[in-house]
This record gives structure tokens, C-alpha cells and sequence, in this order.
């Protein structure tokens, strides 16, 4: 319990807009142990994105928040902007998605790293700071820093600015790191890259890291705890050997299953069909029941609370969870679905030609 | 970048004669100079007399060779013959263009300060009473003609004048035709004086513009990745708002403040012709009304050559400004 | 192989005039919810009716004076009357009947023009692109109002001719915006698409690309009925565009300017004219922009 660095307990954000209140985030709550790393998973509109600026406080002023975020014992929630400030870029660091637009065009990417380190330490000199730059700049893996640390963003590829913006964030020995979706924007190869950059960041300053991403694969490799989220809640959460390998939600499933897998050959995809639902007017009841297998008419009613099912920590907000002991993806979802369908239309639309003997 | 501007400034003396040769020939066309002199004074002049004011102001060549001749009177510092037979074009041509300067000067930087406060303002602001207020009143002035204003704040002068007593406000002229002790000091605020209300003039439809461009550029900015993550860095407010936010949402700004030239020549026309002054607002309607083709063709150079200045250096300054934008 | 085409061809076309009708009407909700564009419009539409209508109800001409001078406004006279008993509120409809022509004709003018200029010539790129937008460029590099006053000594006040001597001017700004919005387009996958189905050039200028470019274009037009209205009474008021026996809100400011401590109303109600005009066509273009382009979203408080 001492050991926890971060703990938010029933968040909730609202935003009014002209359509309604949308309800983004409606009860999150985790704890982060220091050093350790969650895996925050979860489709467009689930509020993962939400949940990590609220920590930050860096939500647009019409957004309504409610429950608490503690860091290191603080209460971060109501706290001035002057006060948050402190806190931000040195207790806490964030990596956002998107590199191509995280830095400032008009500064150099060395003055950048630079502006933390001499915010958060008043007696830096200007040329320590640079120095430090440099540093960080070949820790994360940029080649040749000392050219490099005065180099403007739009000189540097999408993967080598998002290690920049992973060097702002390690620049100052955060107890927590967190990454909104630091690779969704990049290509698979540079992917590896930015991983790997965070590890060392990781690595080199002891920092938990809060990993948010709609990627399974990701999370499998550089995550101990995994928190799936749907429609603004936390539907599962455990360690990453029991949501892979012993899931109990069927959104979990579902997600697992459309997953190509390597290592199990004849198994099938299974998509989850329909779209997350509008945050606008969520019905009663378990928000996935439209897309549900195993949905019922208790699903309609009621919201399932996130309850312990399986082995220590490992939690599930599903009314039949006790079901989904033992199944696999297929054996819940539908695998037939995509490629019959397509074939029926191509079927249709053109002769089928037998290739004679001989030709290609 | 040095080569790049002597690359655009060649370029321009082509679109510079060719604009010029355009013009002259709609000019030259749009009236009867000739005409206008057998028919307004009385006594109505000789047939020799007419034929002699022909052959000065060279009516009786074709358009071509007359626009060779002032082309190549110009390289030497020839304006051409005025409609006015003692009036040195050239000469008269700069002291106006002088006094015309100090107007568009000041009111150019009038709308630029108040710009950037009331549209940073705003956008900081944004949906909140004052941004309404500041909005709207913007449209309003974007609405408002500038000889409907100016005619309107030249009656508050007065009126304020009689109300103080004073008669710093000068309404009439670019400054007093003789001051009672005349020393320096005094001239200069006698310039003041006279410039206060025009100024404003001038710079009110500016104004209105430029403060709806600093608030979407300045809102856009403060909606960006990089702002967000300054402010995730720690930087206080303040920095945010300063180093990141309004360096970055000014550069088009200043682009913007250059290319509009072209309007605050026209507006400066008017303004000039409401509150008298002898600048070159007088003189082209001077001219346009006379039809004096070389008048004409002096002040459409002038101001030819000011608008392709500045649309140099709106382009310098935003490669200045933004380092994406290089030229080689 | 026939059986698969045509369904694709039909499907295509349906899908393009489908995707355009939703999205008029989206374009037009959010218009509708725009609540200063649409008082704006309303306003504009009674004036523009009142202009025009409104000298066939009323019993004064502007043209004929009557035996009142200098009065304030009255039962009588509405809008007062000027010191030769021109009634005043013949003279400001007549005024804005004019001012209303010629900006209209502005806008349609310009519009009509410079977006099949700026269409062509970003379409076709190269040196078509060349030469079109140097000549655009040349004619952006005349200041408007000096030029308008020069070439209309020639117009003899008909309005037509002032219009088409302003309009002659600001094409070049539509061109501009045009060509910059067509340069985008045509990189869009459908107009390759286009193309590939056998459309000609024309067609894919005049079907594909300016429908879709039309947010902009509508937007600039506003706008330049805005600027034509004032740089019409500008010109007006320096004697150099609507001439008496005719009359324009330009004019009558300029015959007031003496008079704005003495007959108050000979003054602000023209000018008040110009200025709701103007106010009105520039919240339309205003809520016209926020509809075609709806990035960016509205907090309710």
C-alpha cells in the first residue's frame, strides 16, 4: 500500500455539449504501485485518453470532474493550476500520440527538452541544461545528439521526435510516466523503437509508466497489469497472465479473439460486431449488451460492478463471468461471419473460371 | 535568402511594367483631359491654346510611345507633365507621399497593438461576455464604411475642442498652417494633434480584421498538441501563454498585417479627403478628377511598387519567423 | 464483365448526388442553428424587399421634391426630408435599391468569374496555372478603390458600369481562394475515380470539383457583396460613382457631411443603412462558414 505512487478512485469526467452531457469516464479507479507498469486498454470513445488528462489536469476548463487522484499521498483533483504545474513534467510526465504535432515547430528540439529541466530545477545554468539534452537525447536513441539537440521537428521523422517527447518526459526523474497510445500514429517497425526508448526511460529513472493503447500486442510485452475499459468503465482488470490467458469478460474475449495469433493455427478471427456505443445516452445496464453473446435480460437491467473472479487482483464486471471460466474467443463469438458473406457476393457476381492445365 | 529577395525583386519589374502598361492604357482611356480643358475655363480657351495643352500633356501621340517615353522618364527622374502646367509631379509626389507615411505608419501599428490585445484576449477568453462583446463590436467596425466614421469622428473633435476649450484635435489638414510659437516641441504636438483622429480612422477596419485573425490563429494555437504538452512539461500559464502559444500564433499575423496594405491605401484615400489633408489621398482624386494621366500613373507606381514591397516582406519575415519556411 | 460495371457506374454517380444531398442538408441544420446568421438573414431579406418593393407602395418619389425642407422626421416623412424637400425615405430606399444592386451584382460577378478562373487553373497546374494566376496576381497587386475611382470617370454613374469596374477588381481575390481549394481537391480519390469512369475535363471541373468547393466559394461571396457595398459608397461619396439625378447610401452621406450637427437624420440613417447591410451579409458569411466547415465544436456553458 505505501508502495503506491498513484491511486484514482471513482473518476468521473462529464462534458456538456450541445447535444447532451457526454459522459466519458463514469467510475474509473486503479492504483500504481512505483516501478510498476498497467496496460490501459480500449477501443476509441472507451475514455482511456480522458482518464490520463484528468490526472494530468489538462482537460479543457468546461469538463466536470469528480471523484479523486492521489499522487505520492496528494490530492490532485481541486488543486490550483500554479500548484498542478509543479507536479506536471516532474512527478508525473506524459507522452502523447501523436509526434508530428507534440512539438513546437518554432524551438529547437535540444531547447525543448531544455525548457523542463530549467523549469523544475531553478539552479540549473542554461549550458548544464543543454548538456542534459544531449544526454537524453542519446539515451533514448537519437544518433549523433550533440548535432541533433539543435534540430527544429519538422528535421526529424515521426518515431525520432516521439523519442524527443519520451526525453521531455524522462528529463526529470518522474515517479510516473504516462503514455497516451505513443505508438498508434507510427509505423509497425518504428513501433519497436518508441517501446524501446520507453523501457530505458523506464529503466533509468525507476518511473511507473501507465501504458494506454488499443493494442493488445503492445501490452502483452511491456505491461505487468492490464485495465480493459469499454464505454467509460473499467470492465477487467489482473495481471497480464490472467487477462490473455484466463479472461472473464466478454468484451476481453471478444478483443482477444480478433487478435491474429502466431501461435494457434486453425483458430479463426472473431470480430466483435457493432460499434461502442454514444456516450450521450447510455441505457441502463451493462453497456456491451448489444454486443454481447452472452447478453440476457439481467445485462438489460443492471450494470455489473467490477467484481473478483478468478485468481488475487484479478477483477471483471460481468454478470456470468463464472461461464467464461475456461472458453476460448471462439466458442463465445461467431467466427463465421466475414469471409462466407464475401464470398457468396464474388459468387454471384462473376463465372467461376477453371484454370486449364498448364497456365498459371 | 539575400538571393531569394534579389530573385523576387527582378521578378517584380516585369509584373511592375506590366501592371503599369495595363494601367495606362485604361487611364489613359478613361477620359478626356483635352475635352476638360476647352470646356471648364472661362473664357473658353483658343484653338491654339487647346492644341498647345494637347501637345504638353503629349495627347497627340499613340498610347504605346507615351507609355515608352514615361517609363524611361521615370529611370531618370521624370514624371512626366501634369494637367497643372507648374507642377513638378515628382516632387510633389514624395512630399505627400511623406505625409501620407506617417498616417499609414501610425495607423498600422494602432491596429496591430490593439489587435493582438483584444485578440489574445478573446481567445483566452473565449465564449465568455467579453469575447462576445469584442467579437461583435469587430463586426461592427468591419461594417462600418470609413467616410461614414471618419465624418463622425472629425464632428466628435470638434465638438470635444469646443467642449475643452483646446484645440489639440486637429481636424482640418495634417497641421496648423502656422503656430503661434513655433518651436519644435510644438510642431511635434501639433502633429500629434492633427494625426489623433485619422489615426484612428484608418485604423479602425484594420483593427476589426486583424483582431478576428489573432483570435482564430491564437484559438487554434491554444487547441494544439504542442500547447498541451508544454503545459504536461510544467511550464506555468503564463509561459505557456507567452513562449508557446502567442510566438507561434503571430507569425501569420504578421503576413497578414503586410499584405493588407493595399487596403489601408485605399482607406487612407478617403480618411485624407475627410480631414483635408495634403497627402496622397488629395492628390489622386485631385488627379482623377482633372484626368491628369501622368498624376495618375505617378501615384498608381508609387503605390504599385509600396504593395509589392510589402508583399516581399511579408514573405521574408514569415521565413524569418517560422523555421519550417526556408527559401534557397 | 458487363454485369459488374454497370451497377459500379450507377452506384458511383448515386453515391456522389446521395453524399451531397445529406450533406446540404446537414450544411443548412447547422446554419439554421446559427442564431446571429439567422436574424442576420431575416434582416437582410426585409431590407432587400423593402428596398425594392417598398418605392412602388410610397406615395413620394425620390425624384420630386416636396414643398417640406429640412424637416426632421415626422409621420410625414419617416426619414425627414434634406434642405431642397427631397423626401428622405424615397431617398434612402432608392439609395439602398442601388447600393443593393450594385454589391449584388458584385458578389455574383466576381464569384461567377474569378471561381471558374481559380478552378481551371488549379485543375490544370502547369503553365495554364502560370499564366491565369499571374494575371490574378497582377490585378490583386492594384488597390481597389484607386483604380475604381480612376476607371469610373468613364461609367457615367450607371450602376451596371460601377459594378462591373469593382467587380473587374475583386475576381481575382475568388480566383485565388478557388485555385487553392481545387489544388486540394483534386488530389481526392474522386476525381481519379472520375476520370477513370471516362468523365471529361469540363465535367470534372464543373460536376466534381466546384460542388465541392462551394463552402468556400459561398463564404468568399459574402464577403465581397460586403466589400462592394462599401467600396461602392466610397466611391459614391467621393463623386466618383453614383451620380445625381440617381442616388446611392454613399452619395446621400456625402451630401449630409455638413449637416451632422443641423440635420442629424440627413446623416446616420444612410449610414445606418450601409452598416446593417453590411453587418448582416458579414453574419450570414460567418454562420455560412461555421456550417460548411463544423471543426470546431461548440461547448454549451
Amino acid at each position: 500500500m505505501t508502495d503506491t505512487v498513484l491511486e484514482v478512485a471513482d473518476l468521473a469526467v462529464e462534458f456538456p455539449t450541445e447535444d447532451g452531457t457526454v459522459r466519458a469516464v463514469r467510475g474509473v479507479g486503479y492504483r500504481l504501485g512505483r516501478g510498476e507498469a498497467l496496460g490501459i486498454v480500449g477501443e476509441s470513445g472507451s475514455g482511456k485518453s480522458v482518464t490520463a488528462l484528468a490526472v494530468m489536469g489538462l482537460l479543457p476548463a468546461t469538463a466536470r470532474i469528480r471523484g479523486s487522484v492521489r499522487f505520492d499521498g496528494e490530492e490532485l483533483l481541486g488543486l490550483s493550476d500554479a500548484r498542478l504545474s509543479e507536479v506536471r513534467g516532474k512527478g508525473i510526465a506524459m507522452v502523447f500520440q501523436d509526434p508530428m504535432t507534440s512539438l513546437n515547430p518554432v524551438y529547437a528540439v535540444g531547447y525543448q527538452i531544455a525548457e523542463t529541466l530549467l523549469r523544475h530545477n531553478p539552479g540549473m545554468k542554461a549550458r548544464a541544461a543543454r548538456e542534459r539534452a544531449i544526454e537524453l537525447l542519446g539515451a533514448v536513441g537519437i544518433p549523433s545528439p550533440e548535432r541533433r539537440v539543435d534540430a527544429y521537428p519538422h528535421e526529424m521523422s515521426g518515431g525520432m521526435r516521439q523519442r524527443v517527447v519520451i526525453a521531455i518526459a524522462m528529463a526529470n526523474d518522474p515517479d510516473v510516466i504516462i503514455a497516451d497510445e505513443p505508438t498508434t500514429a507510427l509505423d509497425v517497425t518504428v513501433q519497436a523503437q518508441v517501446l524501446d526508448a520507453l523501457e530505458t526511460a523506464r529503466a533509468e529513472t525507476g518511473a511507473a509508466l501507465v501504458l494506454i493503447t488499443h493494442d493488445l500486442g503492445v501490452v502483452a510485452g511491456h505491461t505487468d497489469r492490464v485495465a480493459v475499459m469499454y464505454a467509460g468503465r473499467m470492465v477487467e482488470t489482473g495481471s497480464v497472465e490472467d487477462i490473455f490467458y484466463t479472461p472473464r469478460m466478454p468484451y476481453t474475449l471478444g478483443l482477444l479473439g480478433s487478435l491474429p495469433r502466431l501461435d494457434r493455427e486453425e483458430a479463426r478471427l472473431t470480430p466483435i460486431t457493432g460499434s461502442p456505443p454514444s456516450l450521450l445516452h447510455l441505457p441502463p445496464g451493462c453497456p456491451f449488451t448489444p454486443r454481447c453473446p452472452l447478453a440476457r435480460d439481467a445485462c438489460l437491467s443492471a450494470e455489473p460492478p467490477l467484481r473478483p473472479a478468478g485468481a488475487e487482483g484479478h477483477l471483471s464486471a460481468c454478470h456470468f463471468s463464472e461461464e467464461l471460466v475456461g472458453t476460448g474467443a471462439e466458442e463465445v463469438f461467431e467466427t463465421a461471419g466475414a469471409d462466407s458473406e464475401a464470398l457468396a457476393r464474388f459468387a454471384d457476381a462473376a463465372p467461376l473460371n477453371t484454370p486449364e492445365e498448364g497456365t498459371v | 535568402m539575400l538571393a531569394y529577395t534579389v530573385r523576387r525583386i527582378l521578378v517584380s519589374l516585369p509584373i511592375l511594367i506590366a501592371s503599369t502598361f495595363i494601367v495606362f492604357l485604361v487611364v489613359v482611356n478613361s477620359g478626356d483631359p483635352v475635352a476638360n480643358f476647352a470646356t471648364s475655363r472661362q473664357p473658353a480657351p483658343s484653338k491654339a491654346a487647346v492644341a498647345a495643352f494637347a501637345r504638353h500633356i503629349h495627347a497627340d501621340q499613340p498610347a504605346v510611345e507615351r507609355y515608352w517615353n514615361w517609363i524611361t522618364g521615370i529611370l531618370h527622374g521624370d514624371f512626366g507633365p501634369s494637367v497643372q502646367t507648374n507642377l513638378d509631379i515628382g516632387h510633389d509626389l514624395f512630399t505627400r507621399f511623406r505625409v501620407t507615411v506617417t498616417l499609414l505608419a501610425a495607423a498600422m501599428v494602432l491596429a496591430l497593438v490593439l489587435a493582438v490585445l483584444f485578440g489574445v484576449f478573446s481567445a483566452v477568453r473565449q465564449y465568455s461576455a467579453a469575447d462576445y462583446s469584442i467579437t461583435f463590436v469587430g463586426f461592427l467596425f468591419l461594417a462600418m464604411p470609413v467616410f461614414w466614421f471618419a465624418v463622425l469622428l472629425k464632428q466628435a473633435g470638434i465638438w470635444l475642442n469646443e467642449a475643452t476649450g483646446s484645440q489639440f484635435l486637429g481636424t482640418i489638414g495634417e497641421k496648423s498652417p502656422y503656430l503661434e510659437v513655433d518651436t519644435p516641441w510644438n510642431q511635434f504636438t501639433d502633429h500629434v494633434g492633427h494625426l489623433v483622429l485619422p489615426t484612428i480612422t484608418l485604423a479602425l477596419v484594420s483593427f476589426a480584421s486583424w483582431t478576428r485573425y489573432t483570435r482564430a490563429s491564437m484559438l487554434e494555437v491554444l487547441g494544439s498538441d504542442y500547447v498541451r504538452l508544454a503545459r504536461a512539461k510544467g511550464l506555468r500559464r503564463y509561459t505557456v501563454m507567452t513562449r508557446h502559444a502567442l510566438r507561434t500564433a503571430l507569425i501569420p499575423l504578421t503576413t497578414v498585417t503586410a499584405l493588407d496594405i493595399a487596403s489601408l491605401l485605399g482607406g487612407a484615400v478617403v480618411t485624407e479627403t475627410i480631414f483635408q489633408w495634403h497627402g496622397m489621398g488629395e492628390m489622386l482624386v485631385q488627379a482623377a478628377q482633372t484626368v491628369d494621366v501622368y498624376r495618375l500613373m505617378a501615384w498608381l507606381l508609387l503605390s504599385a511598387v509600396v504593395v509589392i514591397a510589402f508583399n516581399l516582406i511579408a514573405d521574408l519575415l514569415y521565413a524569418v519567423l517560422d523555421p519550417r519556411i526556408r527559401y534557397d | 464483365m458487363t454485369d459488374i460495371e454497370a451497377p459500379e457506374v450507377a452506384r458511383t454517380e448515386g453515391e456522389f448526388t446521395v453524399r451531397q444531398r445529406s450533406q446540404t442538408r446537414m450544411v443548412l441544420r447547422r446554419f439554421v442553428r446559427h442564431r446571429a446568421a439567422m436574424i442576420s438573414l431575416v434582416v437582410f431579406v426585409l431590407i432587400v424587399l423593402w428596398a425594392f418593393v417598398g418605392p412602388h407602395l410610397w406615395h413620394y418619389s425620390y425624384q420630386k421634391f416636396t414643398p417640406d425642407n429640412s424637416q426632421p422626421p415626422s409621420w410625414k416623412h419617416p426619414f425627414g426630408t434634406d434642405s431642397s424637400g427631397y423626401d428622405g425615405y424615397a431617398q434612402v430606399m432608392r439609395g439602398t435599391q442601388t447600393s443593393l444592386k450594385i454589391a449584388l451584382m458584385i458578389g455574383l460577378g466576381s464569384t461567377l468569374v474569378g471561381s471558374v478562373w481559380g478552378a481551371v487553373a488549379g485543375f490544370y497546374r502547369g503553365l495554364v496555372d502560370t499564366m491565369l494566376m499571374r494575371i490574378a496576381d497582377l490585378v490583386l497587386t492594384l488597390p481597389l478603390l484607386a483604380i475604381a475611382l480612376v476607371i469610373s470617370s468613364r461609367s457615367g454613374g450607371s450602376w451596371y458600369w460601377i459594378a462591373i469596374v469593382i467587380a473587374g477588381l475583386t475576381w481575382a481575390y475568388v480566383a485565388r481562394v478557388v485555385r487553392s481549394s481545387v489544388l486540394s481537391l483534386r488530389e481526392k480519390e474522386f476525381v481519379e475515380a472520375a476520370r477513370a469512369l471516362g468523365s471529361s475535363d469540363t465535367r470534372i471541373i464543373f460536376r466534381h470539383l466546384l460542388p465541392n468547393a462551394l463552402g468556400p466559394i459561398i463564404v468568399n461571396a459574402t464577403v465581397l457583396v460586403a466589400t462592394g457595398i462599401l467600396t461602392e459608397t466610397a466611391l459614391s461619396f467621393l463623386g466618383f460613382g453614383v451620380q445625381p439625378p440617381d442616388t446611392s447610401l454613399g452619395l446621400l452621406v456625402a451630401q449630409a457631411q455638413t449637416a451632422v450637427d443641423t440635420r442629424p437624420w440627413l446623416f446616420y440613417i444612410p449610414g445606418a443603412f450601409i452598416i446593417a447591410i453590411a453587418l448582416t451579409v458579414n453574419f450570414i458569411g460567418d454562420g455560412l462558414r461555421d456550417a460548411f466547415d463544423p471543426r470546431q465544436q461548440r461547448v454549451r456553458q
